[in-house]
């Protein structure tokens, strides 16, 4: 594994911490629904930037995006399908 | 004149497919950590679905300074760790012993802090069992959420106990023998698994400890 | 060098290199090996004593069933002896069998490799699934558990007697085994294929196994999480499923048939991938369709994550959920029917042989279709309301498992036997087994539909005594079926001391593991082979100008 300049690395922790601020703020400001769809996101951009940086998923193979997407998408297909029964039940 | 480095075991053609292998295997092994905690956030995205005030009421018991300074403390372990993987890339052996020594302190920071909180919450009866007690306007789902709580967190706690091992051994191993001598793969794969616990923290943080502060 | 040969090879008394079975010969030798052939052979042996131990509940079972009062056990122990057979059957023979028996053996070979891609691993699979297998064997013989092994909550985890914690711990342990097998085989077959070994010219086995193992990896890890919630909320009370706080049973089902579901595919997709092997050996015609099989494959295998909530139509689900869950589920049908017309049409003008492997692979097919039929009427609604906890599901399960995958895993035994022990079994006794199988297993589980529509539930001891001339029957069936998986059990054994020494090719099949001798030596090949052909490289004109010479 090529060595990253220290750059990429310092940055992408100061990111974190900033994003982690901004975490924090977002919470206490009422957005109603919204709140939770924006502490995720921030959270997705956080994971996003330890895998692509830290982890050196931008730097690997497309097969290695391929094995890390899965992982996500396999939980999605959980979450979305065994949510559909629970957000449906109280329908008519 | 030591062997620069561990030979390539017999099954592998050679150094790269070994480590292409290696790397490989670490990501599937992250794969199947994806699923396994992910069931416990499918529990806790149901139970949020069906009982959001109960939910968000207990949330605002948590102790959010607590939980915003751990993060902070993985963020910057990780960051370490970055750095640590680096200096292994470099056969850097007394820079590399001494990151991963950085890293296992601030996860065993983590580990404490974890453990004021637990405390405070035993204290407060948010125990699951028999003990639970809360003058919360709805207990039982209050008592839920706090199930999820202990058993998320605990099992996160588990994985980053076992991370702090590894990483202890590994900087003894990088300070008293030649084993990431022109071999930074393991270092690189106990790195990945120290960021995907970091990740899992990163959504468990907003989930639990700020479902509902700005009411 | 090329990917088959049609001669038979020398035999393994002229060759001089010692073989994996000989080359070392002390019980430690065995126990650390890290050679994947003999992993295989541990795997072997322990599955077979699963096989028997599941097979004893069963027969048991059969045995209760014979009359419709409950006069040989009372109904708590009956209900331990299904959930002993379900267990046992599930996570300690089906879902390991072929993948870590043939899988571990062939895997290496079929791609041109030494080994696979972490042996020492491979073993550490071996010890997991035993040590789950010691706390399962440890639950029965300490009193049972009566909760099915599907442990529903919330009997299983607040009212339930026995040792539920230990069997969930023991299923736990086992399940990271196949996690650890499921990991090996994809790094395997991604990394370590021999040059010249493309993805469209691997053997339709490897395809099968390498779907078979994203399910593994990505299905497993939700059923240790909720055995863990499980044993947390039954040991000390952290009440995820608790209805007393709003905790809900259904939670458990999903995440129980999330994993439970696409756990069929587990147990399916090496059998389908062997009955792709035998198939155009014995009809000596490349596969039909080689991608739409290959493709296929990795089709069940993403659908078959899609499905679950077909298991939960009646328990309270969203009907529009199950409306959902149901159309999936009738897609997912669609790739299985694809591998059965492909391998239908590689009969068509093909020159048959019907030699033991083929005789297995031919039973597969029919009772396979007629099992994967039966669960179209399972997966539509309206239907499954009045079969779903009856026999009639049983019956459906039961010839995809036994009549398809354990048929499969005998065909793919007797198929590769030669290559594993370097002996020939019997071969007319062979076929007589295989018959007796296919009757016994037809007049076992055939009445069991009739039964099931007729409304006789499952899991219960006692029964309305209409139903007893069906019972007699299925029992009868049993006895024989027993009878017939005696027989392999016996003459395998027997083969390995004294069977015929086998030829490195005794099938004259395509497959790199065919060039090697009979037994292969440890590292497989003496030089990494190139390959340069597609596979199933059969043709009839020439087997026809053979059998006439």
């Amino acid at each position: 594994m090529r060595a990253l300049s220290p750059r990429i690395y310092l940055i992408t922790g100061a990111a974190l911490l900033a994003l982690l601020g901004l975490t924090i703020a977002a919470a206490y400001i009422n957005l109603g629904p919204m709140n939770t769809a924006v502490a995720m996101t921030i959270s997705l951009t956080k994971a996003a930037l330890i895998m692509l940086f830290f982890m050196h998923v931008r730097y690997s193979k497309s097969l290695l995006w391929i094995f890390v997407g899965a992982g996500f998408f396999w939980l999605s297909i959980m979450l979305v399908l065994a949510m559909s029964d629970y957000m449906s039940r109280g329908w008519s | 004149m030591p062997s620069l480095a561990l030979p390539v075991e017999h099954q592998f053609d050679d150094a790269g497919q070994q480590r292409e292998a290696a790397t490989l295997g670490m990501w599937v092994f992250l794969s199947t950590e994806i699923l396994f905690f992910g069931g416990m956030f499918l529990a806790y995205t149901a139970y949020r679905y069906t009982y959001p005030q109960a939910f968000a009421e207990a949330s605002r018991q948590t102790l959010i300074a607590f939980g915003a300074v751990n993060t902070a403390v993985l963020l910057i372990s990780s960051t370490v760790m970055a750095f640590a993987v680096r200096a292994a890339s470099k056969n850097r052996r007394a820079l590399l012993g001494l990151l991963l020594l950085g890293t296992a302190g601030l996860g065993a920071l983590f580990l404490i802090i974890k453990g004021f909180e637990y405390a405070h919450e035993i204290k407060e009866h948010l125990l699951p069992g028999s003990r639970f007690y809360t003058n919360a306007s709805d207990p039982k789902h209050v008592e839920l959420f706090f199930s999820i709580y202990w058993v998320m967190t605990g099992v996160h706690a588990l994985h980053v106990t076992i991370g702090v091992v590894l990483i202890v051994f590994f900087a003894f191993r990088a300070w008293f023998t030649n084993a990431f001598l022109n071999r930074d793969t393991p270092v690189e794969l106990l790195g990945l698994y120290w960021h995907f616990v970091d990740i899992v923290w990163v959504f468990l943080f907003p989930l639990i400890y700020m479902i509902d502060r700005h009411s | 060098m090329t990917t088959a040969t049609l001669q038979p090879g020398p035999s393994p008394t002229t060759r001089s290199e010692p073989t994996y079975l000989n080359v070392r010969t002390t019980i430690s030798s065995w126990l650390l090996t890290t050679d994947h052939k003999r992993i295989a052979i541990l795997y072997m042996v322990s599955i077979t004593l699963f096989f028997f131990i599941g097979g004893a509940a069963a027969a048991l079972m059969r045995l209760e069933l014979l009359t419709p009062q409950g006069e040989l056990v009372t109904s708590e122990t009956y209900n331990k002896l299904f959930t002993i057979h379900g267990v046992v059957m599930v996570w300690f023979f089906l879902i390991p069998s072929i993948p870590t028996v043939l899988g571990n053996f062939l895997l290496p070979m079929m791609i041109g490799g030494r080994d696979v891609a972490f042996p020492k691993i491979n073993l550490a699979s071996w010890y997991l699934f035993m040590a789950g297998g010691l706390f399962t064997v440890f639950s029965i013989v300490t009193g049972g558990v009566d909760t099915g092994w599907t442990f529903y909550t919330p009997y299983s985890s607040t009212y339930a007697n026995g040792h539920v914690i230990a069997m969930a711990t023991g299923i736990f342990i086992a399940g990271f085994g196949s996690i650890a097998t499921g990991l090996n085989f994809i790094v395997t077959t991604h990394t370590m294929r021999a040059p010249g070994m493309t993805w469209s010219r691997l053997p339709l086995f490897v395809w099968s196994l390498y779907a078979t193992s994203v399910i593994l990896v990505l299905a497993t890890p939700v059923l240790a999480i909720l055995l863990a919630l499980l044993a947390l909320e039954r040991g000390f009370g952290v009440g995820i499923f608790n209805p007393a706080i709003g905790g809900d049973p259904l939670l458990f089902q999903h995440l129980f048939w999330f994993y439970s579901h696409p756990a069929v595919y587990i147990m399916i997709l090496p059998g389908m991938g062997v009955v792709s092997e035998l198939i155009p050996c014995f009809a000596r015609r490349k596969i039909f369709g080689y991608h739409f099989v290959a493709y296929a494959s990795i089709a069940i295998a993403v659908l078959g994550f899609l499905v679950w909530g077909h298991h939960m139509f009646v328990s309270s689900q969203s009907i529009y959920a199950g409306m959902i869950f149901s159309v999936l589920s009738f897609m997912v049908a669609i790739p299985s029917a694809i591998k059965v017309f492909n391998w239908t049409a590689t009969l068509y003008k093909g020159s048959i042989l019907f030699a033991t492997p083929m005789l297995y692979a031919l039973g597969f097919v029919g009772l396979f279709t007629i099992g994967g039929l039966t669960g179209l009427f399972l997966a539509a609604l309206a239907v499954d309301v009045h079969v779903h906890d009856t026999y009639f599901v049983i019956a459906h399960f039961h010839y995809i498992m036994v009549g398809g995958m354990v048929m499969a895993y005998l065909g793919g035994l007797h198929f590769w036997w030669p290559k594993i022990s370097g002996r020939m079994y019997p071969e007319r006794l062979a076929r007589l087994a295989a018959l007796t199988i296919f009757a016994g297993f037809n007049l076992t589980f055939f009445p069991q539909f009739i039964l099931g529509y007729l409304g006789m539930p499952r899991r219960y001891h006692v029964y309305a005594p209409e139903f007893q001339v069906l019972n007699v029957l299925s029992s009868a069936g049993a006895s024989i079926l027993a009878i017939g998986y005696l027989l392999p059990l016996a003459y395998l054994l027997w083969s390995w001391r004294y069977g015929k020494i086998a030829p490195s090719n005794p099938w004259r099949a395509t497959g790199l593991e065919w060039t090697t001798p009979s037994p292969p030596p440890k590292d497989n090949f003496e030089i990494t082979p190139v390959v340069t052909t597609e596979p199933y490289q059969y043709d009839p004109e020439a087997a026809e100008l053979e059998a006439h010479a």
